[in-house]
């Protein structure tokens, strides 16, 4: 196959299945406990200079504790998955977490506005960075899960973003069409955030997926925080629920309100007062380093970090916007 | 003094557009209120899909995010972001509404970077494409909604992200993107454009109520072909501003901006 064109974009990760091949042909398939605690689990399995991915859709169902205690350890040199990250974006550019970035989707948190920080970092000249598409990153991740060095697209092609991605365009050799070949992605470490695990990681996620079951087969180490943990008997009893298997897991973490401040799809809705805060106070960088001293570099945890924003009684009021029923309490 | 905003005419004109039993890919603010008005009127049975996975929602209310909550209430399906693009791609998406920082003659959109100069440090850095590259390769008719103003409608966009004509003429279908796909209509507060079939070319066929031609080129930073007949907007109907104030934006989240 001739490659008619390549993007200048850099390739941060190595697409050769046979190298994955090897690295999973060593990982443990024991059903074992890997319950801990995320501490710990950021401290053993989280290390400087490894190429990070973040599961979710930057407010909704993301591991936004997990992103919290990764600059809490002051991890640094990452490289970065910037797929429909918004507001674990933020946070990792809050603690300077990445120094090279795959961007589908940054800086932004849609319909709430830019991430007035996370832009200058990104501005700086310290981020390296490669242009891809929400779908493009999709697709990397899924041709690492198949376990290929590729897969071919129809997107992109003609556009600068091509041009600063790291993609090949190539002929068909069945139709002669031009087709876009993504590269495979496997992050060195990812971490999901889920509904319901058990202690061996048998997950099961309600909503929308988004690219999640790509990307726990994709990562070389998974990270699982759920909302709660569900004895193996459940998964047992119901397996066609299982959405990420065991033996893809490396730690399990139990971290109730574990997105907040963004949404559970059945669970609770986004703080939106707390999101509008996080983007206003960093325009004020003197106010921004006390914020982030105070919810978390001196947060203990993300127990802590929701007593410090409401508890309980903010939480329910969440979960009562979840179910669009606060219009009908507001009314009571 | 009309009794509606400009935001109510290009959500209303947008929503116009979409026919019932189409199906369209959308992302949050004006695309959404006017896919939520079109399904309140005259396209009930209005398939659409978000990127992150929500399939055939009924929305409750205007969603935040592409992958909130309100993207799977009382939806068809809650999938993920390769089953609604690979249906985009397999050609079962009919519409997709988009918008963009800048936009040149050809419909190509911006949402990159503002500025020349070196990529790895950007004047200013805008979020990049999310999935309007994915969603304008694959879905047949691109759809953009955007305020008509100058900065926005240049001659050269600094950075081409997501695709549209991109240099006219055959040169998208050339370039490898799906055959049939394009830019189709571009909607603002002043009036409508389409392109012209050979050139590609942006040109004007509509204006909406207190703008005329003249307005709409001297907001924009090319030069717009003109259609045979421009035609006259119908505004808003007392009916379609009830839909929009009363059930679709009640907080007036587009529509009070």
């Amino acid at each position: 196959m001739e490659v008619l064109d390549q993007g200048i974009g850099k390739l941060f990760t190595d697409p050769d299945p046979d190298h994955a091949r090897e690295f999973f042909r060593k990982k443990s398939r024991k059903l074992s406990n890997k319950l801990m605690s995320l501490q710990k689990a950021v401290e053993t399995l989280v290390h400087d200079g490894e190429y990070l991915a973040i599961g979710g859709f930057g407010a909704n169902r993301a591991p936004i504790a997990a992103c919290h205690e990764i600059v809490r350890q002051g991890k640094k040199n990452m490289g970065f998955a910037g797929h429909t990250s918004t507001h674990d974006f933020q946070i990792l550019c809050a603690g300077e977490v990445f120094n090279r970035c795959d961007i589908a989707y940054i800086i932004g948190l849609e319909a709430r506005g830019l991430s007035p920080n996370a832009r200058k970092y990104m501005e700086s000249g310290k981020v390296e960075v490669t242009e891809w598409t929400n779908y493009s990153l999709a697709a990397r991740l899924k041709a690492a899960a198949m376990g290929v060095p590729y897969v071919p697209t129809r997107n992109v092609m003609g556009t600068d973003t091509f041009k600063y991605s790291a993609g090949k365009i190539v002929e068909c050799p069945f139709t002669g069409q031009k087709l876009m070949l993504q590269p495979a992605l496997y992050p060195d470490i990812s971490v999901i955030h889920v509904h319901e695990s058990d202690i061996f990681g048998n997950c099961h996620i309600r909503g929308i997926t988004i690219a999640d079951l790509e990307l726990a087969r994709a990562s070389k180490k998974l990270i699982i925080t759920c909302e709660k943990l569900i004895p193996n008997e459940e998964i047992r009893r119901d397996p066609s629920s299982t959405v990420i298997p065991f033996y893809l897991v490396d730690a399990v973490c139990e971290i109730p309100y574990g997105a907040y401040p963004g949404t559970m799809v059945y669970e609770y809705f986004s703080d939106e007062e707390h999101l509008k805060e996080w983007i206003s106070v960093e325009k004020d960088p003197e106010k921004f380093k006390e914020f982030l001293k105070r919810n978390i570099y001196d947060c203990k945890d993300q127990a802590e970090y929701i007593e410090m924003h409401g508890g309980i009684i903010k939480m329910n009021e969440l979960r009562m916007k979840e179910f669009l029923l606060h219009k009908e309490v507001d009314n009571a | 003094m009309p009794n509606y905003n400009t935001m109510e005419m290009m959500v209303t004109a947008a929503a116009r557009e979409l026919e019932d039993g189409a199906t369209t890919a959308v992302g949050t603010g004006a695309p959404c209120a006017a896919a939520m008005l079109a399904m309140k009127t005259k396209a009930p049975n209005l398939v659409i899909m978000f990127e992150a996975g929500g399939v055939s929602p009924i929305l409750p209310e205007m969603p935040i995010s592409v992958g909130d909550s309100r993207t799977t209430y009382k939806a068809i399906m809650a999938s993920g972001m390769c089953e609604i693009m690979e249906t985009c791609c397999r050609g079962f998406v009919d519409y997709v509404f988009l918008g963009g920082a800048q936009i040149d003659m050809y419909g190509n959109l911006n949402a990159t970077r503002l500025g020349g100069g070196d990529h790895q440090k950007p004047k200013t850095r805008l979020p990049g494409s999310g999935g309007a590259n994915d969603l304008a390769s694959f879905c047949w008719r691109t759809m953009v909604i955007t305020p008509q103003d100058k900065r926005r409608f240049v001659e050269k966009v600094d950075f081409i992200t997501t695709p549209g004509w991109l240099q006219g003429g055959d040169s998208r279908e050339k370039s490898g993107l799906p055959k049939g796909t394009g830019p189709y209509k571009i909607i603002t507060n002043m009036g409508a454009m389409d392109f012209e079939p050979k050139s590609k070319r942006m040109r004007v066929i509509s204006v909406n109520p207190g703008y005329s031609f003249k307005d709409i080129q001297d907001n924009c930073g090319f030069e717009l072909l003109k259609a045979d007949k421009i035609v006259n907007t119908e505004p808003p109907s007392d009916e379609e501003l009830r839909i929009l104030r009363e059930e679709v934006d009640p907080y007036r989240y587009i529509i009070g901006r």
